[in-house]
């Protein structure tokens, strides 16, 4: 792949913290080379604004592998920006031209509020798991791993919904802010299995409800967060979780 | 001095017999301990969920937002266990003789035992929880192999072991939240511990989105901080992987294990620029189905794909016919840096080789499925066609990142790979129960010195912070509770929290009026470039030297011309960095004393002056088969303890792959 070098514009969110009203700084960034990630450029740039004395930037990230979920940038009004089933830690400035304006704001819902410019609480998510994303055994009871056998297809697509990372683009993308895929893929991931059978109605029940009250909004199928899902999770697993929640009701009443 | 506290008895029989005579705790006393959990990937969120189960009050601490972020939840390739479902040959025996053989006889012997033990119980217990482990088509599970071994022992998801693993821990640990018995502090970072009265009863930490200092008492503490693998600037750990935890501990008394050994991971990608802010792993798994090679032909320009396969080297099959591409990471590092060295190597720096998948696409995964589908006579295009999607299931999510990194498709074209800094198995000093030389001080996973040597094989990391934290603390930790059942929760306004905390605050405000002009990160840069140059893949006595009066300069300029912006009370990501850097200089100092001090070579440490005529690490049993236990004696001053290591069952002998 050729390397090439470009000169761009970028338009970034800016807030102090969550009390102050942000706004939009423009800032213009040089010689960046094609072969850097895209959090790389903005580490050249927060370079720049520290030996100006200034405040740089702030953002979350840790693995910049895709894995931890932790990157989270609204870029030119898609989550994770412009690739496909990515996220923006992977993002490399060859989506780019020299020339081009970029616009970064934070993922924005009323469940995820702003900490400082372009870093959100997402808590909310780590409370819908506890309200039952999870299989209810201790330490030390299980039987032998291969004493259940689980039909491949399966555990493969356990597999794949498990592959969540929690980074709440779904959310981001979403107009009503719904949460339904994030929690949805968790519901399928545990209930394909055969250990997490017991719990799936308490689950599904629990865990919505615990949606609902964090203040994520209702799912009207929009499809909006699958197209942005860097793990690519199916909304199909929303369909799944609908069944599984009518069933839950039907039987608890 | 320094007691490791090993039970007597034989190999196999030390652990029952702990179990079987260890101090208990009634269900009613464990309410009214607390305990603290710095750190919650594998070993930490594992320790918590399972030290809530059992009744203890936790608190638990990670600085990123949520537990399910910990480093650990990169990790690729899979998680060893003694399972012998494969019916290869495998055993608990065989998985200890492997580690201690592998980690070149530099670990203790019944910690390896032990971690072979509990492995297979690691397996029943995320596969309970809902880890989806890949499967075969009977619904049962299926293994791969690692470096180092000639069984198939490794337990897998996909490329995505670790996230399915954390994920597991994680829920098992937000489900102890629920229940109101574990409390977890986010975005929080230690950044003291606190000790009264010679036992840990404490922390000081620091909320990273308020600014604020907090003090929180605990019965005992628990280090679950992971590796300083950061230390060389460029390596494979997140962003965030830091020392101070431990290094914190350290300067209050805790001795600090092999600092110098550190593993450099064949194959990663290699760095294209300047602005390099990371390096990323191709997981070890890969080498089960990559052959790595250079051109024959020094300075070879030509497209890989372009050179023929007799102009080929594959230089691990020719040097070690017997493991071939599975060689110990150590060894096979080595030998990629021989070659490049050598001016073999590949790519616009040189500084790479190949790592191949298209034989096995073909000759293995493609004829298997041809087979299968009754195809006969199949042509290249289909073999190669056929052999994509399995490797797209096993591998796909690591060729996908190579794609995004490097804008190459590996499915069509070699990868280039390079070692990096990856894994350290230095740490904390801990004896049998995990403890620390400081009373009611343990340390688990990457964090502590124990189980892996001067070498840690693939796959075992995860099996060891698992290990740690669900299956060893929950016993050891009641042995040393038991007798502090009586002990009040120690307020914070007791001298010894209150002196900490100004100390903590003392530090925090040292760094910020040094008002100088350069970056933390262009400091941290320049010390990882001394690291990886003096005291990295290659060491030897001058240049170990060197590195140690440049890191004591660097650390003069450091904290007289650092420049960071922003305030105290607030969050304040620079302030964070500008700590961890810090510690990180005398880290790195100690690492190179301990390099300078270890004159044999073993494992990742390859001293030059010490190998054999064929260019292998040579140990030198009779004057190093110790662990090499440092104590803090003030500013770069430290006083060597040494701990023997006694062999009785896997007797030392010239580690060979051959
Ligand atoms: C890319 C990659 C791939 C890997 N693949 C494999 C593999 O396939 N198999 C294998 O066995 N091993 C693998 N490893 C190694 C393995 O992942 C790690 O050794 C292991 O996960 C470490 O787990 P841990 O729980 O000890 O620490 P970590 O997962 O690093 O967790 C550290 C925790 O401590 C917290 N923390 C740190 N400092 C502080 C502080 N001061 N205050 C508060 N909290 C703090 C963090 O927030 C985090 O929660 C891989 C490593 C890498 C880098
Ligand atoms: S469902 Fe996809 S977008 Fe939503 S949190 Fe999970 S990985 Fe992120
Ligand atoms: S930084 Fe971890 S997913 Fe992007």
């Amino acid at each position: 792949m050729e390397q090439y070098t470009m000169n761009l514009t970028l338009k970034v969110w800016r807030q102090k913290n969550g009390n102050e009203p942000g706004r939009f700084d423009t800032y213009p960034v040089k010689n960046i080379s094609s072969e850097m990630s895209f959090l790389e450029m903005i580490d050249v740039l927060n370079e720049e604004i520290i030996r100006e004395g200034k405040d740089p930037i702030a953002f979350d990230h840790d693995c910049r592998e895709g894995i931890c979920g932790m990157c989270s940038m609204y870029i030119d009004g898609r989550p994770h920006g412009p690739w496909e089933k990515n996220t923006v830690c992977q993002l490399h400035m060859r989506a780019y031209k020299d020339g081009d304006t970029i616009v970064i704001e934070p993922w924005r819902a009323n469940a995820f509020p702003v900490i400082k410019d372009l870093m959100v609480d997402r808590s909310s998510f780590d409370r819908i798991i506890q309200a039952g994303g999870y299989i209810s055994v201790n330490t030390g009871s299980p039987v032998d791993a291969n004493a259940i056998p689980v039909q491949k297809d399966m555990a493969d697509a356990a597999f794949a919904a498990a592959a969540c990372i929690g980074c709440g683009a779904c959310v981001a993308a979403c107009k009503n802010s719904s949460a339904m895929l994030f929690l949805s893929a968790k519901v399928t991931h545990l209930g394909l299995l055969p250990q997490g059978h017991p719990e799936r109605r308490s689950r599904a029940l629990n865990m919505v409800a615990q949606m609902d009250k964090e203040g994520f909004g209702a799912c009207t199928n929009t499809g909006a967060c699958e197209a942005v899902c860097p793990k690519g999770i199916s909304i199909e697993n929303i369909a799944r979780l609908n069944r599984e929640y009518i069933m839950a009701g039907l039987v608890t009443e | 001095m320094l007691d490791s506290k090993i039970p007597s008895g034989s190999l196999e029989q030390k652990w029952a017999e702990y179990k079987g005579h260890a101090k208990l705790v009634n269900p009613a006393n464990k309410r009214k301990l607390e305990v603290i959990v710095v750190g919650t990937g594998l070993a930490g969120a594992s320790a918590a969920a399972s030290l809530g189960e059992l009744g203890y009050q936790v608190k638990a601490y990670c600085f990123q937002d949520s537990p399910r972020r910990a480093h650990s939840i990169a990790a690729q390739g899979g998680i060893n266990a003694a399972k012998n479902y494969q019916n290869d040959g495998d055993s608990v025996f065989r998985l200890f003789y492997d580690t201690v053989k592998g980690g070149d006889y530099r670990a203790r012997e019944s910690n390896v035992h032990r971690l072979a033990e509990v492995s297979v119980n690691i397996i029943d217990q995320c596969v309970a929880q809902g880890v989806p482990f890949a499967r075969d088509y009977g619904g049962m599970l299926n293994n791969r192999s690692f470096g180092g071994t000639q069984v198939k022992r490794t337990f897998y998801a996909a490329g995505q072991t670790g996230q399915q693993l954390l994920i597991g821990a994680y829920q098992a640990l937000e489900r102890q939240v629920a229940l109101g018995n574990v409390k977890m502090y986010t975005r929080h970072e230690m950044l003291e511990l606190v000790i009264v009265d010679g036992k840990a009863r404490g922390i000081i930490c620091r909320n990273l989105v308020s600014g604020e200092l907090e003090k929180h008492f605990g019965h005992a503490v628990l280090l679950c901080t992971g590796g300083y693998g950061n230390v060389f600037y460029l390596s494979t750990n997140a962003m965030g992987s830091n020392a101070t935890a431990a290094w914190k501990a350290h300067k209050k008394g805790a001795f600090f294990g092999n600092p110098c050994f550190t593993q450099i991971h064949p194959t990663c990608i290699p760095v294209s620029g300047d602005h390099q802010s990371k390096l990323t792993l191709m997981s070890e798994s890969l080498r089960n189905d990559g052959r790595i090679w250079v051109p024959k032909q020094k300075g070879d320009k030509r497209k890989a794909n372009d050179i023929p396969e007799e102009e080929r080297d594959y230089y691990l099959e020719r040097r070690y016919p017997a493991f071939g591409n599975l060689v110990p990471r150590d060894v096979a590092s080595r030998a990629a840096k021989e070659r490049c060295d050598a001016g073999y190597g590949v790519g616009t720096t040189g500084q790479a080789v190949y790592l191949d998948f298209k034989y096995n696409l073909i000759n293995k995964y493609g004829r298997a499925e041809a087979n299968k589908h009754g195809i006969e006579n199949p042509d290249t295009e289909t073999l190669i066609r056929l052999g994509k999607e399995v490797v797209k299931e096993e591998y796909g999510n690591l060729f996908d990142m190579y794609e995004k990194i490097t804008g190459e498709n590996p499915y069509e074209v070699p990868m280039r790979i390079y070692p990096a800094v990856h894994y350290t198995m230095g740490g904390l000093w801990v004896d049998y129960e995990l403890m620390t030389n400081v009373k009611g001080l343990y340390c688990l996973g990457e964090a502590n010195f124990s189980d892996h040597g001067a070498n840690r094989l693939g796959a075992s990391a995860l099996m060891q912070g698992l290990a740690d934290g669900y299956f060893v603390i929950p016993y050891t930790i009641g042995n040393y509770l038991a007798d502090d059942i009586a002990t009040k929760p120690i307020p914070a306004d007791h001298p010894a929290f209150v002196e900490a905390e100004n100390a903590v605050a003392g530090r925090i405000s040292t760094l910020m009026n040094i008002k100088g002009t350069q970056t933390v990160e262009s400091f941290h840069k320049r010390l990882g470039k001394i690291m990886w140059e003096k005291c990295g893949m290659a060491r030897n006595e001058q240049g170990l030297k060197e590195a140690i009066t440049e890191i004591q300069q660097l650390k003069k300029e450091f904290w007289s011309d650092l420049k960071i912006p922003g305030a105290i009370n607030e969050m304040n990501p620079e302030l964070d960095k500008a700590g961890r850097v810090a510690d990180f200089f005398e880290l790195g100092e100690l690492m190179c004393r301990d390099a300078l001090n270890r004159k044999e070579s073993c494992g990742g440490h390859f001293r030059e002056e010490s190998q054999t005529e064929e260019g292998e690490a040579k140990r030198d049993d009779a004057n190093f088969s110790y662990v090499a236990a440092w104590e803090f004696k003030g500013e770069s001053n430290w006083e060597l303890h040494k701990e023997e290591l006694i062999f009785e069952v896997a007797k030392p002998t010239q580690r060979s792959y051959k």
